[in-house]
């Protein structure tokens, strides 16, 4: 059995932002899409704190300035997602086409 | 000081993290979603754990598995989904998604395996902050040379907070 190296964790994380991309693409709801940019943030908060074990302590205060990102977007997020739904009585993402003439 | 970061450790948490993740973007029931991403979130946690960053790992669990998770769950008891879960769930993208997805793998394994000399295994010596006093280096940090930044965020949350009230009116 191998160390555990930074390489691990670029790779683990690596496969997360992939599954988060995947889900983005192609689902329809819209409240597992912002799950899925969740995923996304989380992946390079991974990367953020494996880089400060090398470097210092600067990537750990970067990955709590994204976690606090994360927290306002969801916030916004959810609430356009509750809006939408009052006016459109739906949450997939190809109904949402007011804007597409 | 005897290393957290086991190798069967590592793996357990790994595959813990990726198959919960795989089970977020494919199921039905958006409940089932969100348990499958709070249990990606922990994994993660212990992986900060491993890697010495304790206080971001609380954070994490408090604020995404207790904080935003409860927001999400909130929003799918909000939107009444019943209908929704009949319907079908993905789109015709899958190819796009696909495609998208492994050129990103495939960049993402050519800067690796190009910069593997810049990832050196040997951790950071200088610094004294990252086992022991974690929690109060980051306070100094967050208080100190980052000031500006931590004021800008606290402003965000404000925006954040008001615009989220203001979507969610009945009244525009």
């Amino acid at each position: 059995m191998t160390d555990i190296m930074t390489l691990h964790y670029l790779v683990v994380a690596a496969a997360l932002f992939m599954i988060g991309t995947i889900g983005v693409l192609t689902r329809r709801n819209v409240v597992i899409i912002l799950m899925s940019i969740e995923l996304i943030l989380n992946a390079v908060n991974l990367n953020l704190v494996a880089f400060s074990r090398l470097y210092g302590l600067h990537g750990q205060v970067f990955a709590i300035f994204v976690i606090t990102d994360a927290a306002a977007e969801a916030a916004v997020g959810l609430g356009i997602i509750i809006a939408f739904f009052r006016n459109k009585e739906t949450v997939n993402v190809d109904e949402v086409d007011l804007l597409k003439w | 000081m005897t290393p957290v970061a086991t190798t069967f450790f590592f793996y357990f948490l790994a595959i813990m993290a990726i198959v919960s993740a795989i089970a977020v973007i494919t199921r039905r029931n958006p409940v089932h979603a969100a348990l499958a991403l709070i249990v990606t979130l922990l994994s993660l946690a212990g992986f900060y754990l491993m890697l010495y960053a304790p206080f971001v790992a609380a954070v994490q669990i408090v604020l995404y598995a207790g904080g935003i998770m409860v927001l999400f769950l909130f929003v799918i008891m909000l939107v009444n989904l019943e209908q929704n879960i009949r319907e079908y769930q993905f789109n015709k993208q899958w190819l796009v998604g696909l495609i998208a997805s492994i050129a990103l793998g495939a960049l993402l394994l050519f800067v690796f395996r190009a910069g593997r000399g810049t990832f050196p295994s040997v951790f950071y010596q200088g610094y004294r902050g990252l086992e022991g006093d974690n929690t109060q280096q980051i306070g100094l940090a967050l208080y100190g040379q980052y000031m500006l930044p931590f004021e800008i965020a606290s402003l965000l949350l404000l925006v954040a907070i008001v615009g989220a009230v203001v979507m969610a009116k009945k009244r525009i």
